[in-house]
């Protein structure tokens, strides 16, 4: 029987929002993954948090957890802890885990913590109507700073790299492909991945034709085990180019083995 | 009314933080348990590392003893502030063991001295200094005209655990010293029934005992006087059992964290003081409406904020009964004693395994960790599962509708089920919804959930009653004032039924009303500043209680004083 990963929900996204491309990547990941006998599906958990991002829980047909906003990443680590057999990823936004919910990203990138995060980083909170979040640009303009943010925006990969996550990578919402094929790494690697995935909001920041330009493959000479060259792309500014790829990944004993 | 009272014998010994006062006053009950007495002891303690005055109190007796006297008999001062600090607690005839250093500072104002060198002792044995008291465990031996060889026994028992050769070495030294000045001995009928008078555990122990007992299988928590020592244990006790036990980045981890295990099909419990749970509120709420089982230990000190944080408080009662955003149905029990502790956290435990809810086990320093003899049978209790799915397969829904409100569980990892939690409201299959037809039939299917704990009344005890049951006089009060509640009932000038409230949410308000019916005088016991039981007695059966006693100083309520301030109503 086919693998049927969709739900009767109807899709509240805005029509042609880039959330619905990572939708399709996701499942597009799943199922190539279980078609290889890779993944049983029933051994799958999807966390989301609460934004726009969480609405996905509704849209896949798989165990889900759909948590309070800002918190979903100890509830999988949770669930992991619970029984290891699980394959265990969450959905998560800037505003979710970069905002409300930091030190829960930090501190599981720490502990190594065998999930993989899923981050729609749109750069703003899109679904109370556009605000700016940790990582929105200065001279934002939004609901609450109608004359522009004043903050210097936050890096989740630089970050993610200096809390000790042992695999970081980016990718372009639009570019389905990548974003499927790093999803399945990340859910291949053993420990604590995170994966901050561009994606602009097309109502309240969008960003489509400015990433579109600026987004670039990382060479094809990058090695992924040099943490100093992660650090060097993580610290790019976003205004000249963005590369994607996966930017850091090495082995270390997760959390969940530590302490079995 | 005074029968038992006046076999009953008080000891405090006090020195500064880091002297090994606590442990000292362990030692001492586990002395006094191995012997055949039951006794009860608190410690006292301000909330830094070195330094301060601490003490611990012990009060112990051939009955079961249930709180500590102020009243002292026998006070072991390892510093001169401990004798000014406790000299108007002293009982006439009592005997101060003192530090030989401090003694001519303290001669002035103290008759019954007897100089101690403890620290002098420690030295030349080779004990480090945190052991000193134990010289003066040899010391009270001999003036309980215990045989030194029984002595020595008894203490390699009870050192057992942290290297009792050198402890004994330090009991034999005390007991030689007063021996060789010439000390008076007081001997006393010892306990001859054969048997200790049980384990000395404290409350946070218990706690863990019971949850262990129900099928804990992860733990969860972050440090917060006074409910660390649950955490400490187990983390330590856990090992063998496969138990998991984290300590994560703070107490909105914890209990996200324990949810996650929980949907994932392992029985965990978290556990903090007041102000982690009032971090982990929206947790809470998240718990209600997606229906995760989750046990929160809360251990009460006194508010607000950080308040005063390692002393006592029953401030909390009704912020707990209401505690979270949004309504959901919930299970709050408060423990009295030490082996309620056991009861009620295993009780918690399955509550939220069978009723798919969050289950509070409400406790307070002064119960959390004092320390009493007691006999507890850990087979006592075991675990409810709940209602488990039969064979859960492509058509199972996590939050079907059903007539008793419990939706069989299921975990993720079940062949061809899909299992859906989430903290929206939601349609039977777990996606959310904002349909008002199915917003509010879930809400009733949650609430369903309360028939099944009312129908549970009849089998738990939601209320208990002791003392005199027949009087026209009712006592009511919860939690740790049991304890000085009934002790304080030998030293009442009538008769009165003494009524204890277990169940606090749900209430059972017709068993409460039931026993103070036809009452001429209630009064009300609680350590709080604004009556919260009576309060929720007064909400729940419309009876309103006149007569309170009141106590929000930190301090536990000790049982002479209390019994003084209830004979002021009668």
């Amino acid at each position: 029987m086919a693998l049927n990963l969709a739900t009767d929900n109807k899709i509240t996204w805005c029509p042609g929002c880039p959330n619905s491309q990572i939708l399709v990547a996701f499942r597009q990941a799943v199922t190539e993954m279980v078609d290889t006998k890779e993944l049983e599906i029933h051994n799958l958990v999807a966390g989301a948090g609460v934004g726009c991002h969480g609405k996905i829980s509704d849209y896949l047909r798989v165990n889900t957890f759909n948590g309070l906003h800002g918190r979903i990443i100890p509830v999988l680590t949770g669930v992991k802890v619970a029984n290891p057999k699980l394959t265990v990823v969450g959905f998560s936004g800037d505003g979710d885990s970069f905002s409300e919910g930091l030190s829960h990203v930090c501190h599981a990138a720490q502990r190594n913590s065998d999930i993989s995060i899923f981050l729609h980083n749109n750069q703003t909170f899109a679904l109370t109507t556009g605000q700016a979040t940790t990582t929105s640009p200065v001279g934002f303009k939004g609901g609450t700073t109608p004359y522009g943010s004043v903050d210097e925006p936050w890096s989740p990969t630089l970050m993610m790299l200096a809390s000790g996550a042992t695999f970081v990578a980016r990718t372009f919402a639009s570019n389905i492909q990548m974003t499927k094929e790093v999803m399945q790494e990340a859910m291949r690697h053993k420990g604590f991945a995170f994966v901050d995935i561009i994606q602009p909001c097309i109502t309240f920041f969008d960003t489509r034709e400015f990433y579109t330009k600026r987004v670039k493959d990382l060479p094809k000479t990058y090695k992924p085990d040099d943490l100093n060259a992660a650090f060097a792309i993580a610290r790019e500014p976003l205004d000249k180019k963005v590369h994607v790829g996966i930017l850091y990944r090495t082995d270390k004993p997760s959390f969940e083995e530590k302490i079995a | 009314m005074n029968a038992g009272l006046s076999t009953l014998r008080t000891i405090a010994i006090g020195g500064a933080a880091g002297d090994g006062i606590r442990e000292a006053g362990v030692n001492f009950s586990e002395f006094l348990s191995e012997i055949g007495f039951r006794t009860f002891s608190s410690f006292d303690y301000p909330s830094l590392i070195r330094g301060g005055h601490n003490y611990a109190r012990i009060t112990y007796g051939e009955d079961i003893v249930r709180a500590d006297y102020r009243e002292l008999d026998v006070l072991i001062a390892v510093n001169d502030d401990s004798v000014r600090k406790h000299l108007d607690e002293l009982n006439e005839n009592a005997l101060v063991f003192v530090e030989t250093t401090y003694a001519p500072n303290v001669g002035a104002i103290s008759a019954q001295l007897i100089p101690l060198p403890m620290k002098q002792i420690a030295e030349e044995v080779g004990a480090p200094q945190v052991a000193r008291t134990s010289s003066s465990l040899g010391a009270y031996g001999y003036v309980l005209g215990i045989p030194l060889d029984r002595l020595k026994e008894i203490a390699h028992t009870v050192f057992a655990n942290v290297g009792s050769d050198i402890n004994v070495q330090l009991v034999e030294r005390g007991y030689r010293h007063v021996e060789e000045l010439g000390l008076q001995q007081q001997p006393i009928t010892l306990p001859n029934h054969g048997r200790t008078g049980g384990e000395v555990m404290d409350g946070n122990k218990a706690i863990a005992k019971g949850l262990l007992a129900a099928g804990l299988e992860a733990y969860v928590g972050y440090p917060m006087t006074p409910s660390t020592s649950t955490l400490q244990f187990l983390a330590r006790a856990g090992k063998e059992r496969g138990l998991k036990v984290i300590h994560p980045e703070d107490e909105i981890a914890v209990l996200n964290m324990a949810i996650g295990m929980a949907y994932a099909g392992k029985r965990a419990a978290v556990g903090t003081a007041n102000g982690g749970v009032a971090l982990m509120q929206e947790t809470i709420s998240m718990a209600g409406v997606s229906e995760v089982p989750c046990v929160i230990l809360e251990s009460m000190r006194m508010g607000p904020a950080t308040g005063v944080a390692t002393h006592t408080s029953q401030g909390d009662l009704l912020f707990t009964i209401n505690v979270a955003h949004g309504e959901f149905p919930r299970f709050v029990v408060a423990p009295g004693d030490v082996e309620e502790c056991f009861e009620c956290a295993a009780d918690a435990m399955n509550m939220a395994w069978k009723y798919q809810i969050p289950a509070i086990i409400l406790s307070d320093k002064q119960l959390s960790e004092s320390y009493m003899s007691v006999e507890i049978d850990e087979d006592s209790k075991g675990p409810d599962l709940g209602k488990r799915a039969e064979a859960p397969g492509s058509e199972y829904k996590r939050y079907a509708i059903t007539d008793d409100g419990i939706s069989p569980l299921a975990f993720p990892g079940t062949p061809e089920a899909v299992v859906k939690a989430t903290s929206y409201e939601h349609i039977e299959e777990g996606d959310a919804t904002e349909d008002p037809i199915i917003v509010k039939a879930q809400q009733d299917k949650r609430f369903r959930k309360l028939e099944g704990l009312y129908a549970d009344f009849a089998w738990f005890p939601t209320v208990k009653t002791y003392g005199d049951l027949d009087a026209d006089v009712a006592i009511i009060f919860w939690g740790s004032t049991k304890g000085a509640v009934l002790e304080a009932h030998k030293q009442l000038k009538t008769p009165a039924k003494l009524v204890q409230v277990l169940w606090m949410e749900p209430f059972d308000a017709d068993r409460v009303k039931a026993e103070l019916a036809g009452m001429r005088v209630v009064i009300d016991v609680e350590a709080n500043h604004t009556a919260q039981l009576a309060a929720l007695i007064r909400q729940k059966t419309s009876i309103e209680i006149h007569n309170k006693v009141l106590k929000y100083d930190a301090q536990p309520f000790t049982p002479t004083e209390l019994a003084r301030e209830i004979n002021a109503f009668l």
